[in-house]
């Protein structure tokens, strides 16, 4: 093992193993905290593979989300499916959510793709909204207690929750970790630094961005669904526009492009927005000036800064 | 009612929506179409001219038409100079790099919308229509104020042309769209053009606002459908064709009226955010656009 790989496991172990340490030290509340943060980190991670690495901005992710958290939520409550196969079925969702709006929203780059995917993560919410007898809309269904059960272990249970998310989250991290360290991750990152002269190297840019939005919309999927059944409520909100945005905040802040950059930036917002609801109620204002300082003073994040100052070997 | 009377509301209705819709569309297209900047703040310079006309016709003594001509002048400057604002301040900074500019709005989009539900509050306020007038159609009455408000976008809507096509400011704009270099280089300021087209972008918003909040309430979230609608209106138009934004902006108002009042107003949007990914699919450059954007 070279020194630089060494270095590189060395540390996404190390703030793995902090982080199931961490289950034991923090008291109950930054537990729940920390659960719900590591899932909202696989969303960012995934929004991350899209734009950070293949170069895709896409403003409607919340599509994908909410495919995973409607694909498991309304398998467990209209069709009373058990938790593990509604995961897979949330996860499936997200994934064939993103096929499909990648395949038509790919024909477009730059500002049509950001619009077109707006508008389709747009037209999911209304959809969902459209269908109120059967979403509950605005108000949610709420997963029963019962329905809650991964291969015997209450989900409802805090302790329990924790180690779920947890163990999503080591998944995503590790699995992403090798993504971006084999040659399909490089590809990825080619299109996003010139599309055409990989093109002229013989690769397929259209396949490879699919492939990267699909990944990006499993993950995206995954969360959902986790999300769903980790804390027990299907919401319409979910899929708004808001949370379209949520990760590509995460994502700029923590720094895109690399791969502990979304749990750095959704830890460091979340309880950015948490201390400043102490203070003031006035939480949107954080989000926006939060975009406004990023994108004007520290367009790479904070790891993607740290990276240029020295700390190359950094995935 | 019988379906031919009805489908003369809808369509009344629609055009109602189409006048207003028009008027924030072409202010969303023309900023796009010189400073190439997506604007994801439009709804909410909206949002702001509705809130602030709610402000000074509630500060204004008198009868309504007073306070609501003070607002139709006033409401229209201020958001403009929050606009010329947050082009110097941000936009300018940033170079008007595309994703840059889109994520700056977004956070701009935030901003507002929080100062909107700190000052103004959550609730959805009504502003007094400047007169009261009952047309009497041979089925049913219909608001005077709404026949107004068509005839006035449309009266605004041709000052604009005007502007842009037989003055010197909308001649030194459209040399700016063409080609920002060269027209730097024929002594044009272009930082001034950029500020004076994002002002004016937003002032017509606050405009649309300021008519139709007789009609419709002020609330700190109202800026998100013109915003969606005037996405839908301006890239089914063709990105920066001012002609295309107009007739786009005509049909999907009277879609929109049709689908509201014989279906839903939420399917009549589901189809419509449809229609434009599609169309910028298969046809990027917009119904009515000659070159791909």
């Amino acid at each position: 093992m070279t020194g630089n790989a060494f270095k590189v496991w060395a540390l996404h172990l190390g703030v793995l193993a902090a982080l199931l340490a961490a289950q034991f030290v923090l008291p109950a509340y930054h537990n729940g905290n920390l659960a719900r943060i590591m899932v909202l980190a696989v969303y960012a991670m995934g929004f991350n593979i899209a734009f950070g690495y293949t170069g895709l901005l896409s403003l409607g992710h919340a599509l994908f989300f909410g495919a995973g958290l409607y694909g498991m939520g309304m398998l467990v409550a209209l069709a009373g499916w058990g938790a593990g196969a509604a995961l897979t079925a949330g996860i499936a969702a997200g994934g064939a959510m993103a096929l499909a709006v990648g395949l038509l929203a790919l024909r477009t780059a730059g500002v049509s793709f950001m619009i077109v995917t707006l508008m389709f993560a747009q037209a999911g919410y209304l959809t969902i909204l459209y269908y109120t007898p059967y979403t509950r809309g605005e108000e949610g269904i709420v997963i029963d207690r019962a329905a809650r059960v991964l291969l015997g272990f209450d989900l409802s249970d805090d302790g329990v929750r924790y180690f779920a998310a947890f163990a999503l989250f080591a998944a995503a991290l590790l699995v992403k970790l090798a993504l971006v360290r084999s040659p399909f991750g490089r590809v990825m990152v080619a299109m996003r630094e010139n599309e055409e002269r990989s093109r002229m190297l013989g690769y397929d840019p259209f396949r490879i961005k699919l492939a990267a939005l699909v990944l990006s919309g499993i993950y995206a999927g995954a969360a959902g669904a986790a999300y769903g059944l980790l804390f027990g409520y299907v919401g319409a909100s979910f899929a708004s526009i808001q949370y379209s945005i949520l990760p590509l905040l995460y994502v700029l802040l923590g720094g895109a492009g690399t791969v502990l950059g979304p749990f750095l930036g959704a830890a460091l917002m979340f309880y950015l927005i948490d201390l400043a609801s102490g203070i003031t109620t006035a939480h949107l204002l954080v989000v926006g000036v939060a975009l406004l300082v990023l994108v004007l003073f520290a367009p790479k994040g904070i790891l993607g800064a740290l990276r240029d100052r020295g700390l190359k070997w950094l995935p | 009612m019988d379906f031919g009377p009805f489908l003369l509301l809808a369509l009344m209705e629609g055009l109602v929506t189409a006048a207003v819709l028009a008027l924030t569309a072409v202010g969303l297209a023309l900023v796009f179409g010189v400073m190439r900047v997506v604007n994801v703040a439009h709804g909410e310079f909206f949002m702001l001219g509705a809130v602030a006309a709610w402000f000074v016709t509630t500060w204004i003594p008198g009868p309504p038409a007073v306070g609501f001509i003070a607002a139709l002048v006033l409401c229209p400057l201020l958001v403009a100079s929050v606009a010329a604002l947050a082009d110097t301040l941000v936009l300018k900074r940033l170079n008007y790099d595309p994703d840059a500019t889109i994520v700056a709005t977004i956070g701009l989009l935030y901003i507002l919308q929080q100062a909107a539900l700190s000052l103004y509050g959550p609730d959805a306020r009504p502003v007094e229509a400047p007169f009261t007038l009952r047309v009497q159609f041979p089925w049913f009455g219909y608001s005077g104020y709404k026949l107004a408000v068509i005839v006035a976008a449309a009266l605004l809507l041709a000052g604009v042309w005007l502007l842009l096509a037989r003055t010197k400011i909308g001649l030194v704009m459209r040399a700016t769209q063409i080609d920002r270099e060269t027209a730097r280089a024929f002594g044009i300021n272009v930082d001034r053009v950029y500020a004076g087209v994002f002002a004016l972008g937003a002032g017509l918003a606050a405009v649309a606002a300021v008519l139709i909040v007789p009609i419709q309430q002020a609330h700190y979230l109202m800026g998100h459908d013109p915003l969606l609608l005037s996405f839908i209106v301006v890239i089914i138009g063709g990105l920066g064709s001012l002609r295309g934004t107009l007739v786009a902006a005509l049909l999907i108002g009277l879609s929109d009226g049709v689908i509201s009042v014989f279906f839903s107003p939420t399917l009549a949007k589901i189809l419509a955010t449809l229609f434009v990914a599609l169309v910028l699919v298969f046809r990027p450059q917009g119904l009515m656009g000659r070159r791909a954007a």
